[in-house]
């Protein structure tokens, strides 16, 4: 067991830190708590005066419908780009051929694109294909640009694959599909919690496209976690209530995966 | 052990695509453009609070009028509107316009207007009868080439300096009437150690409106309005004074502007820390939100040197060409105009309607005030919410502006509204 | 535990070169492998390289306002740019919070890392306190931020019985302040602000690569230094640190790119800021795109965004094309 630093030393930093960080969680769940009319800056320290739980009310209701939507969206999304991504990271790491190190390059260079400058040419383009205004298409959207990093993650992954492996079952007959099934797919279980934790968590928060591609009934939660704002007066209580509330499910993927997450990145991109 | 969990994996990932299928069988029945489905799409940015009640309250009574008609209400949240202007003018371009849409009169308009997008709607207003219910300036503020485009719904203020009751009675002071009074007020109250001007200029745009009302009082209504036309230069004597006064002013501000919304310097005022602020009258909205009262915790004046003008900001709505039904985007429109409409609308957003024939009595006491006022003043665009100038100008008057409330050169400021200005004429 | 194994031999035993397996029956796999590649090459295809193009052809256009206008402009719309004092100072402000950004979040990630790892008992409940900024949306934090580092009310009111009175994200000053082009060069001190606000939220991440790659480093590795006599200290920086270089070039491209693209989190904290201090080429981009319709000028600025990643993330690909081969 390492015993590098005085326990107590690195109990107090961690503590401290801990605090710190915990400082605007405080603040949200205390202007969270408060009627609209006592929230403002000049009181964000202070905790309510009674505990009010309309904010939470108001911001459940108007969330809820929304919910669903996130959950038609995220769920296909994450898994359709952990799987596309894990076939890619498949061949790109156990079947090269010739360029296939330039078809990777090509796909990794897609992650570092600032998206507000393609929003336009894909709208027009899911508006072509008639996906506009549907989580089918906003599902597509995430899915195509989620290819980068899974792919990434995957190919690391399989990097740390011995090769022998795979040639082994190609000595027992196994083909490109069979080794995958039956060898590849069975090893990459902590790699698909991580894709599907980075990809859940990413896909959950944004914002930009779900709101360009999607309107009223089909939004996403975060979308309207922003309509709970009017453009003249926004009820920060509620505002912070939802928050919190849209943040519970990727949170508790966190604490419910965290360790796999761990593992998994130790496994994966680690080696970029 | 590891043939199960793959078979897992295949059966999680199954269910995945079956999923993905189901909802897209699910929206493809409701979804896709609006030409498609055949509701009538209402575009605004009035997502929350009294505006979005408000929404809901001409919904509602269009709705008892038209029951066949389905309405579905798409607002946009986000970024004081920009999120929906950002959506808008996505939808435009890819030839999907929404039925009707939210947008301020003014050049706001005639953007869409001169890029061909919208349909005059001139036998509307005439089947209507609609001539002389509104004010004629703000008929001229939705007019291209004498046609008519939009529908005004609402009206708020851009020239209102919004006072803390308490501070003023203390002090024994009476609300400016002119910039000398005003920084005879501001003086004493920086004496007292009052933040005599609270801005909260986080989003620029609201440095540029106290700018723009310095604009109007100097230059008069007339000049004012030429200024956006190219006929009078920003080299003007009265711009100068303009820009002296505005820096002038910003010693007499709360040190963290830069880093409050306009919600938040408004909250200042109303929690005795500063006892000015100049605001359109949606702040109004935000005092009574907060249980504050009109006439007692809070003052309301126009700003000063503006007295007889009214800087307007205005919502209102087309009809885009292309859209699948007319007819009955016509009847909203219709609705809108009306003065059940107007009523059913303005009272709950805190704003006052465009028609000048409504019901008075639906109002509050500072509504009642602004639409006598509206009635009888010269009414002007506001630039700071693109009714007097292109985006594109605005934008770069916002650069300007946010240099300037920094490095507070009026020389540099002055070249850089000049510069700006050649887009004018285009 | 079968990946643990697999990890150590895939040290050992260097990569089987592909040559050696040319048998009957693999072609067809080949190009099976190749087929099951193909959707994803043509969706980014279009999604991503298309997409550029057509952004790029865009940015050499005059297309100025609502209507679209295709006529060759040259390099105008980035002329106009490199003359424009909102895009200097972008230019300026990305670097800085680049910088401390990264470098924070590397540090700091490194630090928890290694104190987590030393097996505590409440290592869960430290691991998530840190992860947990990063499931919260950056439009939300944003707000928290701006509340708390608000210098009138926010964490001030703590730091005023210090005797200590930071202007936080509204302080105006440029250190040290060199005069280049239309503006003043150096650190803008209110970035600090938004550097705090984007290291919170992304610590988590680097501190979870890191916490993966000190699990990765077998124990007995640690142990035969000891036996060599090496204290504890000497162990971190001689062996374990070394090790985990390849950690923080992944961290450091990842955060990079965060950095370069910021927007959510400027727009929601602190906009442009005064003077520009805190705005960055995200927010730009999309005010003049998307605000002024000035979509020719909005490309541009896209495009040179793209070109400041590309001069981070081409030598990362190639170089570690290079370490594999």
């Amino acid at each position: 067991m390492a015993k590098a630093f005085a326990r107590p030393l690195i109990y107090l930093i961690l503590v401290i830190l801990g605090v710190l960080f915990l400082v605007p969680v405080y603040v949200m769940l205390v202007t969270s708590l408060k009627p609209f009319d006592e929230v403002s800056i000049a009181t964000m320290w202070k905790p309510p005066a009674h505990i009010d739980f309309a904010g939470y009310a108001e911001a459940f209701s108007k969330l809820a419908p929304n919910f669903m939507n996130t959950i038609y969206l995220v769920v296909p999304a994450t898994l359709l780009s952990a799987l596309l991504g894990s076939l890619n990271g498949y061949v790109l790491s156990k079947w090269k051929f010739k360029g296939s190190d330039w078809v990777f390059t090509a796909i990794l260079f897609g992650m570092f694109i600032p998206y507000q400058s393609i929003l336009i040419p894909l709208l027009q383009f899911i508006r072509n294909i008639g996906l506009y205004n549907s989580i089918p298409g906003l599902i597509l959207v995430h899915v195509v640009y989620g290819l980068p990093i899974t792919t990434l993650m995957f190919r690391n992954f399989y990097a740390n694959i011995p090769d022998s492996l795979v040639e082994s079952a190609q000595i027992d007959g196994a083909g490109f599909v069979g080794i995958y099934r039956h060898i590849i797919m069975p090893l990459s279980i902590t790699g698909f919690v991580v894709v599907a934790i980075w990809q859940f968590t990413n896909i959950w928060n944004e914002f930009l496209f779900a709101v360009t591609i999607t309107s009223s009934a089909q939004q996403p939660i975060m979308v309207a976690l922003q309509n709970l704002a009017g453009s003249q007066v926004v009820e920060w209580n509620v505002q912070m209530a939802g928050a919190l509330l849209a943040a519970l499910p990727t949170l508790l993927v966190y604490i419910l995966l965290g360790k796999y997450f761990i593992r998994g990145l130790l496994a994966g991109s680690v080696k970029g | 052990m590891f043939k199960r969990l793959g078979m897992f994996a295949i059966a999680v990932l199954v269910l995945a695509a079956v999923l993905a299928g189901c909802s897209n069988s699910k929206s493809s029945g409701s979804g896709g453009s609006s030409s498609e489905k055949g509701k009538l799409e209402i575009f605004s940015w009035w997502t929350a609070g009294g505006e979005a009640d408000g929404l809901k309250a001409l919904i509602d009574d269009f709705h008892k009028k038209y029951p066949d008609i389905k309405i579905e209400n798409e607002a946009v949240a986000g970024g004081a509107g920009s999120n929906a202007k950002a959506v808008l003018a996505t939808r435009m371009q890819g030839g999907d316009p929404p039925s009707t849409f939210q947008v301020h009169g003014g050049a706001e308009l005639l953007t869409w207007v001169k890029a061909g997008k919208m349909e005059a709607l001139d036998s509307l207003y005439k089947k209507n009868g609609w001539d002389g219910k509104f004010p004629k300036d703000l008929i001229d503020m939705v007019s291209y080439n004498g046609k008519i485009y939009a529908v005004p719904v609402d009206i708020h203020r851009g020239n209102v300096l919004w006072y803390n009751k308490k501070i003023f009675e203390d002090n024994g002071l009476e609300p400016p009437k002119t910039f000398d009074d005003f920084f005879k007020v501001a003086d004493k109250l920086k004496a007292k150690g009052i933040t005599p001007l609270a801005i909260g200029d986080k989003d620029v745009w609201e440095s540029t409106m106290v700018f723009e009302n310095i604009l109007l009082a100097k230059l008069g209504p007339d000049k004012y309005r030429q200024l956006w036309t190219g006929e009078v230069p920003f080299d003007d004597p009265a711009v100068k004074e303009a820009a002296d006064i505005f820096k002038k002013m910003l010693n007499y501000v709360n040190a963290d502007h830069s880093s409050l919304a306009w919600q938040d310097a408004t909250q200042l005022v109303a929690d005795g820390k500063a006892a000015m602020n100049i605001m359109g009258d949606w702040a109004k909205g935000y005092f009574t939100s907060k249980g504050l009262k009109y006439d007692q915790d809070y003052g309301a004046v126009v700003t000063p040197e503006t007295d007889g003008m009214f800087m307007v900001i205005t919502d209102t709505f087309g009809l885009p060409k292309g859209v699948s039904k007319p007819d009955q985007v016509k009847k909203f429109l219709t609705e809108l105009g009306s003065v059940d409409g107007q009523d059913a609308f303005n009272p709950k957003k805190g704003s006052i309607p465009a028609r000048t024939d409504t019901d008075v009595s639906k109002y509050d006491d500072y509504s009642k005030k602004a639409m006598e006022d509206f009635k009888s003043n010269s009414l002007t665009p506001s630039l700071a919410h693109g009714s007097a100038a292109p985006e594109s100008f605005l934008t770069k008057v916002n650069q300007a502006v946010n240099i300037f409330v920094t490095q507070k050169n009026v020389a540099n400021f002055i070249q850089a509204l000049k510069d700006a200005s050649s887009q004018l004429k285009q | 535990m079968l990946e643990r194994e697999a990890l150590e031999t895939a040290e050992v035993t260097p990569a089987i070169k592909t040559k050696k397996r040319k048998r009957a029956g693999l072609s067809k796999d080949r190009w099976l492998a190749f087929l099951f590649l193909l959707p994803s090459i043509i969706l980014l295809a279009i999604f991503v390289y298309g997409f550029i193009s057509w952004t790029a052809y865009v940015s050499v256009s005059r297309w100025h306002s609502l209507l679209p206008d295709f006529t060759f402009a040259g390099l105008a719309n980035y002329q106009a740019l490199f003359h424009n004092f909102r895009f200097q100072a972008d230019l300026r402000n990305t670097l800085f919070f680049s910088v401390f950004f990264i470098v924070l979040v590397v540090l700091l990630g490194q630090m928890l890392a290694i104190f987590i790892d030393q097996r505590l008992k409440a290592e869960s409940l430290f691991r998530n306190i840190f992860l947990f900024p990063m499931a919260l949306s950056f439009v939300v934090t944003g707000v928290v931020w701006r509340w708390i580092l608000n210098p009138e009310t926010g964490v001030n009111l703590l730091l005023k019985d210090f005797g200590i009175h930071p202007k936080w994200y509204t302080d105006t000053s440029i250190v040290p302040s060199w005069h280049i082009g239309q503006i003043d060069f150096g650190l803008p001190v209110a970035l600090i602000a938004v550097v705090i606000a984007a290291v919170w939220q992304m610590t988590g991440f680097s501190l979870a690569m890191y916490l993966a790659g000190l699990r990765a480093i077998p124990e007995d590795v640690r142990e035969a230094a000891r036996i060599d006599g090496a204290s504890e200290f000497q162990i971190y920086r001689k062996i374990i640190l070394p090790q985990l270089k390849p950690i923080t070039y992944s961290v450091v491209i990842i955060m990079a790119h965060i950095s370069l693209k910021i927007f959510d989190l400027i727009y929601a904290m602190t906009g442009p800021g005064a003077n520009y201090v805190t705005d960055m080429p995200g927010v730009f981009m999309f005010e003049t795109t998307f605000r002024g319709n000035d979509y020719a000028q909005g490309a541009a600025i896209a495009i040179i965004m793209l070109i400041m990643v590309a001069v981070f993330i081409i030598p990362y690909l190639i170089s570690s094309r290079k370490g594999e081969s």
